[in-house]
């Protein structure tokens, strides 16, 4: 791709995609870890053996390190809405800032103050209080996430606002209908769980390599326990929130589940392809090739954990476009065409309105408000150009869903076989697992990267779903001006990994230290 | 990044475990340190004043006017108003 020739849109998604990546690396090892070593911790305060203590501060060394490099890589994202965004910015209003600034004030903060505990209170508190530290840096961190993805799910399912073409904001109306979306909550949910994934997966991987170079062998057994654990509870968790995000996406963003399955022409008692190639020949929606070269399917699966019923119809990309079908409400789906001409007048209504406005004809701006309310929930097709636009990138989010799924059910599978042989007390003479162990971390990693190709990939071209496309949301700045903060942080991005992992090897050299003994008396532990 | 001692920890108030804390820190809490700060002062003092200004802000004084210009930017956006 030329680099100025790409439209200034396409850069500010590519930055976008960069830093929400880079900084995913960092998050999911802060959550996963997080819980790993309060378990341990816990292990520690409840047996009073000194090897959990041992345990539990490698972790925590190793949690810092990924938190103090990670830490306000997030905040990049939030520069590039005032800048890169603007119009977004403007027109989300509080919905999207309240989440954040709830995050930034409560949660963020809840994680600084304990982890301050968590690092300077060993034998300086009681083991209580230190461990009641190390839960809430944890509970803290989770807590961090949970605001953003209520901030990211409303932009996928926009519910408890209204629209006041005044200010051009959309306001929030019901904080409970935002923050307690089934959207939301599922989403939490199963990001969550992905982060305790990339955790265990982490800690199993580290401790994997000690085993293979046949150092602090006790360390690594233990860890491995605690870890496949997690990581076993991690993965089957993700494969039921998975379900209802599946069904989730069903409801409200049809689209989305068509790219993920490829599916073209919809039925009755649709198949989930559980394994499938698509075909490259196939250039638009509606030509008669064959999406597939070839597929594996699994009857009806589709439709039951769309719509929960194994006899509905699952509306395919052509279906969406032409539309007609019924949906789950009892109405008739509209076509791409009428949504664009519905999105068409409310996008006239609003300057209308705003005209009326500032002549003082209350009655016409009256009036103009009323085909805008009646027409909003299309306001975004009215950007679009052709049905072409409203169709994410399939190959993408297909493979991307398809690869996710397959890596979570190896890891399930993983996971059983270590916590087998630990049972077994036989990790010490299974070299092979304990390869398998280190080189599965990378899988964890690119799994956790594909659910958000999926959830951001497939949601295209929506900033805000049906209201706002990425073109309308850009501001109008050059692309110049993106390609050169989109280097920049790919620099400072790269420097801070580079820091990390640099950093993270040498300590994980140098290994576990033994404990210190508790030198002091704790009157309230 | 531990600290280490053997004074009683009712001794002790939350200042002076802050401060123990950070005057006993090891060589990789300092490395640490300084990466974060190093980060930030990239970020709040180079990165967003001169990089990410807030468009709106720096271009328009009131939000009636700031309201102004994303609706005429909504509408021009349109293929229909092009």
């Amino acid at each position: 791709m030329d680099l100025i020739s790409a439209s200034a849109v396409n850069w500010s998604r590519a930055q976008f995609a960069l830093t929400a990546g880079y900084h995913w690396l960092f998050v999911p090892l802060t959550i996963g870890l997080g819980l790993i070593m309060a378990v341990m911790e816990s292990l520690y305060v409840k047996t009073g053996d000194e090897k959990w203590k041992t345990v539990a501060t490698f972790w925590q060394k190793i949690f810092g390190i990924n938190f103090a490099i990670g830490v306000a890589t997030g905040i990049i994202l939030e520069f590039q809405f005032g800048t890169n965004w603007s119009n977004y910015s403007w027109f989300v209003g509080d919905i999207f800032g309240a989440p954040l600034a709830i995050e930034g004030i409560l949660a963020f903060f809840l994680e600084a103050t304990f982890i301050s505990i968590m690092f300077f209170g060993w034998n300086r508190v009681s083991k209580k209080m230190h461990l009641t530290s190390t839960w809430l840096v944890f509970i803290g961190a989770s807590l961090s996430a949970f605001w953003i993805l209520v901030a990211n799910a409303w932009m996928q399912y926009p519910t408890g606002m209204e629209f006041n073409p005044e200010t051009v904001r959309n306001e929030m109306v019901d904080f409970w209908a935002v923050t307690c979306s089934p959207v939301a909550y599922n989403k939490f949910l199963h990001t969550t769980f992905s982060c305790w994934a990339v955790g265990a997966a982490f800690v199993v991987a580290v401790s994997g390599w000690y085993l293979l170079k046949k150092r602090h062998t006790d360390f690594a057994c233990r860890s491995i326990r605690i870890g496949s654990l997690v990581g076993l509870v991690a993965f089957v968790m993700l494969a039921v929130t998975g379900d209802g995000s599946a069904y989730h996406v069903a409801q409200k963003q049809p689209m989305k589940l068509a790219a993920m399955e490829g599916l073209y022409e919809g039925k009755e008692g649709a198949g989930l392809v559980a394994m499938g190639m698509l075909n490259p020949a196939k250039q638009a929606y509606n030509d008669e090739t064959d999406p597939y070269i070839f597929k594996i399917e699994l009857p009806k699966l589709l439709s039951l954990l769309g719509y929960r019923n194994i006899h509905a119809f699952v509306p395919g990309i052509t279906d969406i476009v032409d539309g007609g079908y019924t949906l789950s409400d009892g109405t008739t789906a509209l076509s791409f065409r009428e949504r664009k001409e519905r999105g068409e007048l409310a996008i006239r209504a609003l300057a209308d309105y705003q005209t009326a406005r500032e002549q003082e004809r209350d009655a016409d701006a009256a009036n103009q408000e009323s085909i805008l309310r009646e027409n909003y929930a299309h306001f975004g097709y009215g950007y679009l150009d052709t049905a072409e636009d409203l169709i994410p990138n399939v190959p993408l989010t297909f493979y991307s869903f398809h690869l996710m799924v397959m890596i979570g059910v190896y890891f399930i599978l993983f996971f059983l076989v270590m916590l087998y042989y630990t049972g077994k007390k036989d990790l010490h003479n299974s070299r092979w697992l304990q390869y398998v162990a280190l080189w599965s971390l990378p899988l964890a990693y690119l799994a956790s990267q594909l659910g958000w190709v999926v959830a951001e990939v497939g949601r295209q071209p929506w900033t805000i779903q049906d209201i706002l496309p990425v073109q309308a949301a850009s501001s109008a700045i050059s692309s110049h001006n993106v390609v050169t903060t989109f280097i920049l942080f790919a620099v400072l991005f790269t420097g801070l990994l580079v820091a990390e992992v640099t950093i993270m090897v040498k300590q994980i050299k140098k290994g576990p230290e033994p404990a210190a003994q508790e030198k002091v008396s704790h009157p309230q532990g | 990044m531990e600290f280490e001692s053997n004074r009683p920890a009712t001794q002790y108030n939350w200042f002076t475990m802050f401060r123990a804390g950070f005057t006993s820190m090891t060589r990789l809490g300092k490395t640490l340190w300084i990466v974060v700060i190093v980060k930030l002062i990239i970020l709040f003092f180079i990165l967003k004043p001169f990089f990410f200004p807030n468009l709106l802000d720096t271009t328009y004084d009131n939000d009636a006017d700031k309201a102004r210009h994303v609706c005429r930017e909504l509408y021009h956006k349109a293929p229909s108003t092009e």
